[in-house]
């Protein structure tokens, strides 16, 4: 362990940059109107983002051998499928996380 | 305000799954780092920011320089700046606290949640936004401080179980696709991430993919202007 204020700067550091970036766009249009443009974009931001993020999760699967891909494609897939069928977040959140446990823990 | 707790709690569920087998790896490599619970939960309280908390890791057993920490800490979050785009007259109209509150916690998880709110009559919305960003945070600090004190304990096999973030996210993705209007915000985002996942690699792709993306969508806004007048 380096040195307590060694350590208690770099949190320090961490957590202005990361409240940095999150604050930017409330500093940006604070106290004025924001325009209308940027509030079109906003709108269209939240789908387009989650499908982003979507991408962002799967980004370190590798595709050497099958055991590598398959997991996550499956999984995904009967994500969707029960999604799109039952509409219930919850229900889909589950089934196919545990659709995914057994597949890397038993299967492949 | 009980009927609010509820709702928040039922709807931060999922990240609660996914939190825990994260928080507990985090709240380990910390330990073996030489880092013990009250400083996991700073970390976890005052960074809240999965990615860039793994990578603070290195910060701590490393000469690295304040100034590449800063840097490397605003390159691996840089994506957290356009989140709040969405969210500017929402949480002004919330005022004081709530608003900063909102804004400090407003990670991926949290994010993803506000897109997919569904508020009910008696539920008061500024609440429903506050306390679900309060259960994220809450998750996150109460795992990766179990994870420091007792993680090495857990023995059962919960390989996988971070699926859930994954699945949450597809399944936002997959609700905020069904419920718009226009459809084509999601098309451009998985062309431009695939393509930048190709391009720039699986660290550095998020970036540029959501630039691109931004770019593209304000190019079709301006042609959609265009067209109409």
């Amino acid at each position: 362990m380096i040195p307590v204020g060694r350590s208690i700067i770099i949190i320090a550091v961490c957590a202005v940059c990361t409240f940095a970036l999150r604050a930017l766009p409330f500093f940006v249009f604070g106290k004025r109107k924001v325009p209308e443009l940027i509030e079109k974009i906003g709108t269209l931001l939240p789908m387009a983002i989650m499908t982003t993020l979507v991408v962002f999760c799967i980004r370190n699967v590798s595709f050497f051998k099958p055991g590598d891909y398959l997991p996550t494609f499956i999984s995904l897939a009967a994500v969707t499928a029960l999604h799109l069928w039952r509409k219930n977040t919850l229900l889909s959140i589950t089934a196919g996380t545990v659709c995914y446990m057994i597949l890397v823990q038993l299967v492949f | 305000m009980k009927k609010t707790f509820l709702y928040a709690f039922r709807h931060s569920l999922p990240v609660m799954f996914g939190f825990f087998p994260l928080g507990i790896a985090y709240g380990i490599l910390m330990q073996s780092s030489g880092y013990n619970a009250l400083w996991t939960g700073a970390c976890s309280t005052f960074v809240l920011g999965g990615s860039l908390q793994f990578l603070m890791v290195n910060f701590f057993g490393s000469s690295v320089p304040i100034l590449t920490a800063a840097l490397l800490a605003l390159l691996v979050n840089s994506r957290h700046v356009f989140y709040g785009i969405s969210y500017i007259d929402k949480f002004r109209s919330f005022g004081g606290l709530a608003r900063w509150f909102l804004i400090f916690s407003l990670t991926d998880e949290a994010y993803s949640l506000h897109c997919s709110h569904y508020i009910v009559p008696g539920v008061n919305e500024k609440w429903a936004y506050v306390l679900t960003s309060g259960f994220v945070m809450f998750y996150w600090v109460l795992f990766s401080v179990i994870g420091a004190a007792v993680g090495s304990l857990i023995t059962f096999d919960t390989t996988g179980i971070d699926f859930s973030l994954t699945a949450l996210f597809a399944v936002i993705t997959i609700d905020s696709i069904r419920g718009a209007e226009k459809k084509y915000p999601a098309a451009i985002a998985a062309v431009s991430s695939a393509a930048s996942l190709f391009a720039f690699g699986a660290d550095n792709f998020i970036l540029p993919s959501l630039i691109i993306t931004i770019a593209s969508l304000i190019i079709c806004q301006k042609i959609g202007e265009a067209e109409e007048s």
